[in-house]
Order: structure tokens, then sequence, then C-alpha cells
């Protein structure tokens, strides 16, 4: 199998009309990573996928595969091969032809296809069901044979178009697992697309968040989850509890925030942010919940939140509760299970602690919209 | 009572239920399926003046297709080679003219179907509104356009490229365009119909393999337009081999088509036994031949209703 080679997106714009799907992208993916990009829906990504594919020109800027620009190379020419959303099977075609059609172009015999396809299926743990239709297959299945016939193409890249979406959530986590050893096995570079940051987080080593055709953040998951570099990613990515203020004072990268509703706190820029924050500046803080400690009641300082609860509830795992915050969004604390009684506090105020570390702040901006 | 017939008339209220299902017996078997057995009885029987129906004369008989094998009784040549070959030369003429509407047809279908836009709709509109005129007027209208005098003529003479006029219409040119004409709609709209729903991803899953635009239409387009195609193709053969008005206005005066001699003995000899076993010929070979056809493309009947 070849290796994985290296995608660059450089000052890459792409126009439909007046309306900018891409704005001004600029990443550098490194042979044999998986790269997600992660953002909601209409933000961009499946563009940028489409135009590494070569089904899109780009407007502007180039895209390089391999360190060779791909200007005017027609999808069919390219080192990549492109997972659809719905996978595009051949519906018409057995699925050993399916997952050899790539052979078929180039002019393999039937017999030398039928072995490769053969390899394949037993790669996908789908020995001797070559001779099915698609149709005959169930979702995961389906799934792994768009894959097996994806990589029968040798591509350099492989591109992944939310894959899992039409998948059960059980069979998508099980996936999720299988791709990512499937790519550890055959090495070659995944460019996955994905508005589940939860696919985002455990299978990539290097994400991208996108809103609104714009990058926020390039990192890895951990960077992406502790470290947010903008309001967006900060509330996308995850759960997270928002509080808005004006900056007090900074120090290094400290910084205490007079809070709308919670006092003074105190936060760490964000690394993105270091700098950027003067006194009197809007600012965001974000906390998540799981961050957050209960304190005696009525403890006063610059790592504590005050605040009436107005709802609780038992995941299991955790047990949730829910203040009142600002903005009308309610401030979530979720308390892990490890065998503790929990007594309702409903209506009364109840006092949370935070490290100082956990908490991160960054200038006020747009936040992901649920 | 079988199943589908209560779920059926469950479905519709066994009011309406069976009005519909009156209608589309009515429809097949007291228009179709009687007047066929009807010409069917005539074939066999020899043609005889009114007195004489149902007399002792009025016996089953094989003359009728005798006479389109060998020709009259006592002629100067042992087979009826004018009929005979007006009838392969329709048969021949009316393949050509599906092979060729299908080569026409099947790029607009493929771009009417996986194009988006509102012009699609104008375009379908501007195909279909030539249909709302008469097909005896859309035929003359092409006898001016290829007639001696007519704007073809005028047009390749008046920039030098024939000395003299040319006569489409005693070559079939101006036949074999009429016909390919009249019937363009029985092949586009089916092969649109499928294509319309062939998800726009295998095109470009196939072109992302690698495939070249050909391949891609060999391999992924025409297996999955298969029944669309079929379907048009059947109904171009059997109306083009059973057409009459565009024969008529744009045949040339020495080509006869089958369907004309059919014509001829109903109406100019008052033969209707003869006209009949011509028409049953017609009918059973052109079946057959679209069944032959089916089957070796493997195609199903079931696919064509589709």
């Amino acid at each position: 199998m070849s290796a994985g080679v290296g995608v660059d997106l450089e000052n890459l714009w792409i126009r439909f009309g007046d309306f900018v799907a891409v704005r001004d992208a600029n990443v550098n993916i490194r042979g044999g990573d998986f790269f997600s990009f992660l953002g909601p829906s209409g933000c961009g990504k499946t563009t940028i996928l489409r135009a590494v594919s070569g089904f899109l020109e780009p407007s502007q800027g180039n895209i390089l595969i391999g360190g060779k620009n791909m200007k005017g190379v027609g999808p069919n020419k390219r080192p990549t091969a492109l997972i659809f959303q719905n996978l595009a099977l051949f519906p018409l075609m057995k699925v050993w032809e399916n997952i050899a059609f790539s052979m078929e172009i180039k002019g393999a015999s039937a017999g030398e296809r039928r072995r490769r396809a053969d390899e394949l299926l037993e790669m996908i743990a789908l020995e001797g069901q070559g001779d099915k239709l698609p149709s005959e297959l169930s979702g995961g299945q389906r799934q792994r044979v768009a894959i097996a016939r994806a990589l029968c193409a040798e591509p350099h890249v492989l591109l992944l178009d939310e894959p899992l979406s039409a998948l059960d959530l059980k069979l998508r986590q099980h996936m999720r697992t299988e791709l990512r050893e499937i790519q550890k096995r055959v090495g070659i570079t995944f460019i996955y697309i994905t508005h589940d940051q939860g696919e985002a987080l455990t299978m990539s080593d290097s994400i991208a968040v996108m809103r609104a055709g714009v990058i926020d953040q390039i990192g890895d998951g951990k960077t992406i989850y502790n470290d947010p570099a903008t309001p967006f990613a900060a509330s996308f990515v995850g759960e997270n509890n928002v509080f808005r203020g004006k900056v007090k004072q900074v120090s290094g990268d400290r910084v205490l925030v007079q809070s709308n509703r919670s006092g003074d706190l105190l936060a760490r820029v964000s690394s993105a942010n270091i700098g950027k924050m003067k006194e009197g500046d809007s600012a965001m803080i974000f906390i998540r919940p799981e961050a957050f400690q209960l304190a005696r009641t009525g403890t006063e300082g610059d790592h504590y939140v005050s605040a009436r609860v107005v709802n609780e509830e038992f995941e299991g795992n955790a047990f949730n509760i829910f203040m009142e915050g600002d903005g009308g969004k309610e401030i979530k604390v979720s308390l892990p299970n490890h065998g503790q009684s929990f007594d309702s506090h409903k209506g009364e105020t109840m006092t949370l602690r935070y490290d100082v570390k956990n908490a991160v702040a960054m200038p006020a901006g747009v936040l992901a919209t649920e | 009572m079988p199943r589908f017939l209560k779920d059926f008339l469950n479905r519709n209220g066994t009011g309406p239920g069976l009005a519909m299902l009156g209608l589309v017996l009515f429809w097949t078997v007291g228009l179709i399926i009687l007047p066929q057995l009807s010409m069917l009885d005539f074939s066999f029987r020899p043609n005889l003046p009114p007195p004489e129906l149902g007399g002792p004369k009025d016996l089953y008989t094989l003359e009728n297709y005798k006479y389109l094998v060998y020709g009259p009784e006592g002629g100067s040549q042992a087979y009826n080679t004018v009929d005979l070959m007006v009838f392969f030369r329709t048969l021949v003429a009316a393949v050509c003219v599906t092979v060729f509407n299908l080569i026409l047809c099947y790029p607009i279908a493929y771009y009417l179907g996986q194009t988006r836009g509102n012009h699609i709709r104008v375009l379908a509109l501007l195909l279909i509104i030539p249909y709302w005129i008469n097909e005896i007027l859309r035929a003359f209208a092409l006898r001016i356009i290829f007639g001696e005098t007519g704007v073809l003529n005028t047009i390749f003479m008046g920039i030098g490229l024939f000395d003299a006029p040319f006569d489409f219409i005693r070559n079939d040119y101006a036949l074999y365009a009429g016909l390919g004409y009249a019937y363009i709609l029985l092949m586009i709209f089916p092969i649109y119909n499928v294509i319309e729903s062939l998800d726009h991803n295998q095109i470009e899953a196939a072109r992302d393999l690698g495939a070249p635009w050909w391949r891609i239409h060999w391999r992924v387009v025409i297996p999955y337009a298969k029944p669309g195609i079929s379907s048009g193709c059947t109904m171009v053969f059997m109306l083009s081999a059973g057409a009459l008005a565009a024969p008529q206005i744009l045949g040339g005066p020495s080509s006869l088509w089958f369907t004309q001699l059919i014509y001829q003995q109903f109406n100019d000899s008052s033969d209707w036994p003869q006209g009949a076993a011509y028409a049953v010929v017609l009918l059973v070979t052109c079946v057959l031949l679209v069944l032959a056809v089916m089957r070796l493309f493997k195609v199903n009947m079931g696919d064509i209703g589709k």
C-alpha cells in the first residue's frame, strides 16, 4: 500500500457567486495523519473536501498533494479517493466488482481483480461476501465495502465525507475504532469531515475547527478541547459554560474578569490570545462542566461561583446540576459518580470552585449555536 | 378473492375500486384484446361477399398468409417478393429509426436528468410544445422543409453546396427524419425518468476512482438506465413499425411502408381478411423481435413498467 503524502492548502478561497464558502484557508496536513475538519453543517468543510478531490476548482489559492500543485488535475487523475456521505456504492454491481472497479478501469483481468477484491474483503472482515449485491449487506458492512473500494484504488490520500453519519450510535462508535485501525494499517493520509466532535476527538491526529468558511483553530484533540482559540471552538467542541464580562486586570497569562453575574473571576488566557486582551475589553471565560467541584456554600473568591440550582439530573456516570447562569443559559456542572450520595439541592444556592488553569479566557466572540 | 385485490379494494373503497377495475378491464379486454381477436379471426377467413358470410364457403383457411409469402395463385413469381421486401424493409427501417433515436435521445435525457436548475424545465417544455401540433401537420411541415423547393434545398443551393435540388423525399431521408422526430419524446422521457433518480454521487464516485466519461456511462449510467432505455426502444420500434401518417406523407412514391399495404387492403381493395393477416404478421413479428432483443439484453418485462 502506498505511503501517505501531505496535503497543503495555501490561501484557499472558494466562492459561489457572492457567497464565500471557504475564506483564506491555510492548512498543512502531514503525510500519514488522520486529519479532521470539524464544524457545523454549512461551514464549508465539505467544500474543502470536494476541492481536494478535484470536483471543485478553488477560486483562489492552491491545493498541493505530496507537494504537487493540483490545479487543473481532474478528480480521476488525483491520488485521492473519496468516500461519500451516502457511500455511493454501485447498486447493480456485485460487492467484489464494486471494490475492484478502479482496477477494471486500469484494465486488470477479472481474475486479478477478484483476487485483490478478496484480499480487501478479508481485511474488512467480509470474506465470502463478494458475490452479494450492496443492497444485501447491512449498513456497517456497506460502510466497510466503500472503504475497501476506495483503498483498492491505492490512493495516497483518503477523503471521508461524514461516512458514519447514517449509522446508528453503537455502530458509529464501533466504526470509529475500526476506521482508526484501518488508517494505521494502511498508513495513508485520511482527511475526515465531520460535525461530530466525538468522532473528531477520538480518531484524529489533528483537527481543524471550521465556522462559516473560516478555520478557527488547528491542533490536536487535547489542544482543541483544553485550549480553544476562539469562543466558537470552545463552545462547539464539547460542552462548555460561558461567563461574559469585562477584563479588569491582566498579568501575564492570567486575567481577572468582572463577570456579569458571578463576580470577579480569575482565568487563564488561552494560548492563541495571549497579549490580545486589554483592560476594559469584553471577555468570555469558558469552564467545562467537569471542571467544577462543590465548595462550602457562601465561599467567596476569584475562583468561586455561586448560583441557584434550577435543575438536577442523574446521568449514570455523572450527576448533573444546572444553575442559573448569565444570558439565560444555565451553568452545567457535572460531578463524577464514584458512589457518593447526592442530596437534592433544587432551589438552593450552591457554591462551586474551579482551578484557574481549567478556566479559559479569550476576547468575546461568536458562540456555536446549538 | 386474492389478497392484492382485497388490498386494492380496501385502499380505494369498494365502489371506486370496482369502477377503476372495470374501466381498466374494459380498456384492455373490450378495446384491445377483443378487436385483436376478431382481427385474428378475420385473417383466417376467405374474402367473401356479404351474402356468403356464414355460408358453406366460409371456412377457416391459411390462404391470406400464403398470399404474403407466395403471392397470387398462378402469379408469375414463385414468391411474393414485392410485399416481402416491403415487410423486411419496414422492420429494418424501424430498427434503424429506433437505434438512431436512442443515440440522439440518450445524451439529451442524461443532460435533462442529471442537471439541476430551472432551465431544465424550460428545455423540457420546448421539447413538449411541438407535440401539441397534430401529427399530420408536423409531417407536412417536414415535407416543406425537405421538399424540392423546400427550406433545406434553398439553403444548400444558396450557399452553393448543391447544384441541383436534392430529392430528400424520393431518397427516404424525409421519411426517416419524420419517423425519428415523431417519437423522440417516447424515447427521451422514459430514459430521463430513470436517469433523474440516479444518485449523482455514483457518477462522481466512478470519476473519483479514475473512470473516463465513456466508462462511467458504460458501467454506471447505462446499466441503471436500462429499464428506461428498453421501454423507450420498445415504444419507438413498435410505433415506427406501425406508423402510417409519416410514410404516407413523407415516403417516396416508390417506397412503401408495410402499414400502407395493410391500409390498401382494408380500404382500397376492401379485402379485410387479407389486411388482417398482414396486420397479424406485423404485430406478431414485432412482438417476437422485441422479446428476443429483451432476452438478449437481459431485460425483464417488469423493468419496462418502471
